[in-house]
């Protein structure tokens, strides 16, 4: 157990052990930001847990409104393979960049190469925000709008919640370069990126939920 | 001109004023409710105004702010969340004691309006859960956990001051919605349709929305504060089953804050973009389905009770322990049945509403697993019957609590066995009985547990005993006002009155309403004495001064330091061997000891995050309410800032020098050493300084 072992801030002995978080360990050229961030990384983790729950049961309060459609267009007339498929590639290679980010800034001492990882993870990021909201203009004008039935109020109660979490997401790591471009690849800056890759890339499960059981399952 | 005025005050007019009804058409009955609604606003804006003109003239500002606001320590964060359940509970009570004088007088009529008495149930309701309760509680764990695991502050000290912002800003919005009225009318589970646009378009349902959010929104954050402190913040050596069994309660209601608030957000959230969006959500039309609504509720209402009632579980195995002089009795068991309840708590959220119509058989599986909650409970009480066997005894008021308690909640507890089966809960569905049966796990539960625990810790926290003989007046009458104000309720429900009854037609009622009114009215002299006993306390504090730190002759950490605790908690983090650990140390004459040294402390810097979050909160809450859409955007674009903001600060600490903690830390011992030790037939008098004499081998004393 890692409790018998945890320092406590003023016990400041020389020899610190290794705290493994259950996040990217950065390992052992960044000592500092491992031993301090562990909460961090673990109280995010409990974070992310509260989060699914919100998506889960939105995602159990769609499946029993499927039916709900009061006449109005469906799933099969409003749903389209091919644009949610590229949404889904946006988004999956936006979390393989942002994973060539956190590979850069545990292995190397490269701002610059972490930094242009990092702006090619958002600008994807804001590409998938972009496709989706050109998606949900489709469907309103074809008469998708929530007020519409009860099927699209919880199709629109799902959905762009992810995308808001896309919103936040990006908004984040535009915060976060900023402190890149003050303080440096700092202890900070280190911690809250490792935070943010863990939202990112459970905004990916959460997408590929959403691609199965929304996009695939509507059009089956 | 009403361009601009319809921008600036969006939907907000004259009628908002309480007592606008009783102006524009003044029959007697219009002014009896207006001079009730009037003077509660007037009694708000006076005691706001007070505060303000108090502090100015205590010159207190710079003080308040510096020391208490922007503080990030976990125990003055905890007293503020207390405060505001205190104020929150005075108002909660009052209005009660409302319906109660209007059910008294209810046969064929009453003095208050239909709508008004809907106002006074939901908020008593929403305030009771969202404000009294749950800030109590938190208040209470924020305070007394870390101390307990020898941690010097929780993992998140500004996610904590934000928690506390946003539980200030729901409060804030309750009680400004006694001025700017009205409030919902639809209880406070606000069940759709009722609650949709189509039959409730003011603004009281918006109202409610956007204060149990903010609520939500705290809880959920205080949960994973709490739950990560625990798991990482322990001093070395205490093991999770070394833990104090508050601690682990503690733990309990953290999980479950954690993945039992989502659901709420969930709730609330879609009812608001069914009012504001003209979604279809829970709408009785266009596909919409309300029964989601009440299983989103209860998903979340359900682990909620728990919430509420395993944090007094553990101050009663605290003070059982603590005042019977004995270790806890079966305190695996204990363990072990309260993560029983905290898991089977998921499992039975249908038991609230068996008659929806569904099948039979699912109404079984429910009503049997309410009924398997029963167990560990059982195991609970018999552990601390168990525990106070064979003690010594000292029946202070947190153990005139506990033991009420104990008697009290068994009678809810077979009560709750009768409701959980489906076929009774047909009969009795909706009625009193089931408010009879509710208040009686919470009252003698959360409330008393609350109590108790105050007065078990106040000492700690404020370096002074809380005055005994008021404690144990107000404990008294909170128990015989508790039997009378709800048992008649019992029999109501059996003879069949409805919940929510503004008016009843049967003259078998009245003796039952009569006796309940009389009650509620012992109940406020509870309350009253509350304050008594608060104010005697402070006049004789240096009377009862116990600045050693150990009044009760306490078995775990919180009481190895002083009263009250310095800001670091402990100059070293303390090393633990086994259960109870401080009176481990005691017993082995191992406590008050000199470290070999003190190092640097450091402690998280102060903050402005929490006020921030409390005034954009409440603004955000505020305007959304009143379609004040620049207030919304305003209060949006702020906090937004501000969080990014604090992404920047990067001085997010303060260091207390090694020699300062020396210092305090000696002068501590120095003052162990002039004070004369007592035993246990003095805690009560002022010869109790706050260090009992030490233990003596096998015996209790």
């Amino acid at each position: 157990m890692t409790m018998t072992t945890k320092t406590q801030p003023g016990h400041a002995s020389p020899a610190k052990p290794r705290v493994h978080h259950p996040g990217l360990n950065l390992g052992p050229a960044h000592q500092e930001s491992e031993d301090t961030r562990e909460e961090m990384v673990f109280g995010f983790w409990v974070f992310m847990m509260s989060d699914l729950i919100l998506f889960g049961l939105l995602f159990g309060t769609y499946v029993t409104m499927l039916g709900g459609t009061a006449g109005g267009p469906g799933p099969g007339e409003l749903f389209e393979l091919k644009s949610a498929f590229i949404e889904t590639m946006l988004l999956l290679i936006s979390s393989f960049t942002f994973g060539m980010a956190s590979l850069a800034l545990k292995y190397r001492n490269d701002r610059k190469v972490l930094v242009i990882w990092l702006l090619v993870t958002l600008l994807l990021g804001l590409g998938f925000l972009a496709h989706e909201l050109y998606d949900f203009h489709k469907m309103f004008t074809e008469g998708g709008v929530p007020s519409r039935s009860g099927f699209l109020s919880s199709f629109f109660s799902l959905v762009p919640l992810h995308g808001l979490h896309v919103t936040g997401a990006c908004i984040w790591l535009i915060a976060i370069l900023g402190q890149i471009a003050v303080y440096g690849v700092d202890s900070f800056v280190k911690s809250s990126l490792l935070r943010l890759a863990i939202l990112w890339h459970f905004l990916d499960i959460v997408w590929i939920g959403i691609f199965s059981l929304v996009y695939l399952g509507g059009i089956v | 001109m009403s361009d601009i005025w319809n921008f600036v005050f969006g939907r907000l007019g004259w009628d908002a004023l309480p007592f606008w009804e009783a102006i524009k058409d003044p029959t007697t009955f219009n002014i009896i409710n207006g001079v009730i609604a009037g003077g509660a606003a007037a009694l708000v804006l006076l005691g706001a105004l007070a505060v303000v003109v108090w502090i100015t003239w205590a010159g207190k500002w710079r003080y308040l702010w510096t020391e208490w606001l922007t503080s990030p320590d976990h125990k003055k964060i905890g007293i503020m969340f207390i405060v505001i359940a205190m104020v929150m509970l005075s108002r909660a009570i009052i209005e009660a004691v409302f319906m109660r004088a209007q059910q008294a007088v209810g046969l064929d009529g009453g003095f208050l309006s239909p709508e008004h008495f809907g106002e006074f149930f939901t908020t008593h309701g929403t305030i009771m859960i969202f404000f009294m309760a749950m800030p109590f509680l938190t208040g209470i764990i924020n305070y007394v956990m870390p101390l307990q695991i020898g941690a010097r502050d929780l993992s998140f000290p500004i996610m904590n001051q934000i928690s506390l912002g946003l539980t200030a800003a729901g409060a804030a919005i309750v009680m400004i919605s006694l001025v700017l009225a009205p409030f919902s009318t639809g209880g406070w589970s606000g069940y759709p349709p009722y609650t949709e646009l189509a039959y409730n378009p003011g603004a009281g349902v918006d109202y409610w929305i956007w204060a149990v959010t903010l609520s939500t929104l705290s809880s959920t954050l205080t949960g994973i504060n709490f739950a990560v402190t625990i798991y990482k913040k322990r001093a070395p050596g205490m093991k999770l089953f070394r833990m104090p069994l508050f601690t682990w309660t503690a733990l309990s209601t953290a999980i479950l804050m954690i993945f039992g608030m989502p659901p709420l957000t969930v709730c609330t959230a879609l009812l608001a973009l069914d009012r504001y969006l003209d979604f279809h959500m829970f709408t009785s039309d266009l596909g919409g389905n309300m029964m989601n609504y009440v299983n989103l509720f209860w998903a979340f209402g359900h682990p909620e009770v728990y919430i509420l009632i395993l944090t007094p579980f553990g101050v009663y195995s605290e003070v059982f322990a603590t005042f019977s002089g004995k270790r806890l009795y079966g305190y695996t068991l204990l363990v072990i049945a309260t993560i029983c309840i905290a898991f089977l708590s998921f499992t039975v959220w249908l038991h609230h509403f068996f008659t929806m119509g569904q099948s039979a058989a699912i109404n079984a599986v429910f009503g049997i697993a309410t009924m398997l909650i029963g167990i560990p409970t059982g195991v609970k009480v018999y552990d601390w019957m168990l525990t106070m066997y064979r003690g010594r005894i000292r029946l202070s008021a947190p153990m005139i609590y506990a033991v009420g308690f104990i008697m009290l909640f068994v009678i809810g507890g077979l009560t709750g066995i009768i409701l959980a089966t489906p076929s009774v809960d047909y009969q009795v569905h909706n009625s009193l009985f089931l408010i009879a049966h509710f208040h009686n796990m919470l009252i003698p539960g959360t409330l008393f547990g609350m109590l108790a625990a105050t007065n078990f810790w106040f000492p700690k926290a404020f370096g002074f005993r809380l005055e005994k003989r008021w404690g144990r007046r107000a404990a008294y009458c909170w128990i015989i006002g508790f039997m009378l104000a709800f048992f008649p309720l019992y029999a109501l429900g059996v003879l069949g009155m409805p919940r929510r009854s503004l008016t009843f037609f049967e003259p078998a009622y009245l003796p039952w309403t009569i006796a309940a009114g009389c009650g509620a009215i012992v109940i406020l002299f509870a309350m009253l004495f509350l304050l008594i006993q608060l104010w005697v306390s402070v006049r004789d504090r240096h009377h009862n001064n116990v600045f050693a730190g150990d009044p009760w002759d306490g078995r775990s950490l919180e009481w190895a330091t002083s009263s009250p605790p310095p800001e670091y908690n402990f100059p070293v983090i303390p090393e633990v061997f086994s259960r109870d650990a401080f009176m481990a140390e005691k017993e082995q004459g191992k406590a008050y000891q000199v470290p070999d040294e003190f190092p640097d402390i450091e402690m998280p810097a102060n903050s402005a995050m929490g006020v921030i979050i409390a005034v954009t909160g409440t603004a955000l809450a505020f305007g959304l309410t009143w379609y004040m859409w620049w207030l919304v955007v305003l209060s949006c674009v702020v906090t937004l800032v501000a969080v990014i903001a604090r992404g920047y600060v990067r001085n997010t600490t303060r260091i207390i020098p090694g020699a300062e903690v020396r210092r305090t830390h000696l002068a501590w011992l120095e003052h162990i050493r002039c004070t004369t030790p007592v035993d246990r037939s003095k805690e009560q008098t002022s010869e109790n300084r706050g260090l009992p004499v030490p233990p003596v081998e096998g015996a209790v004393q």
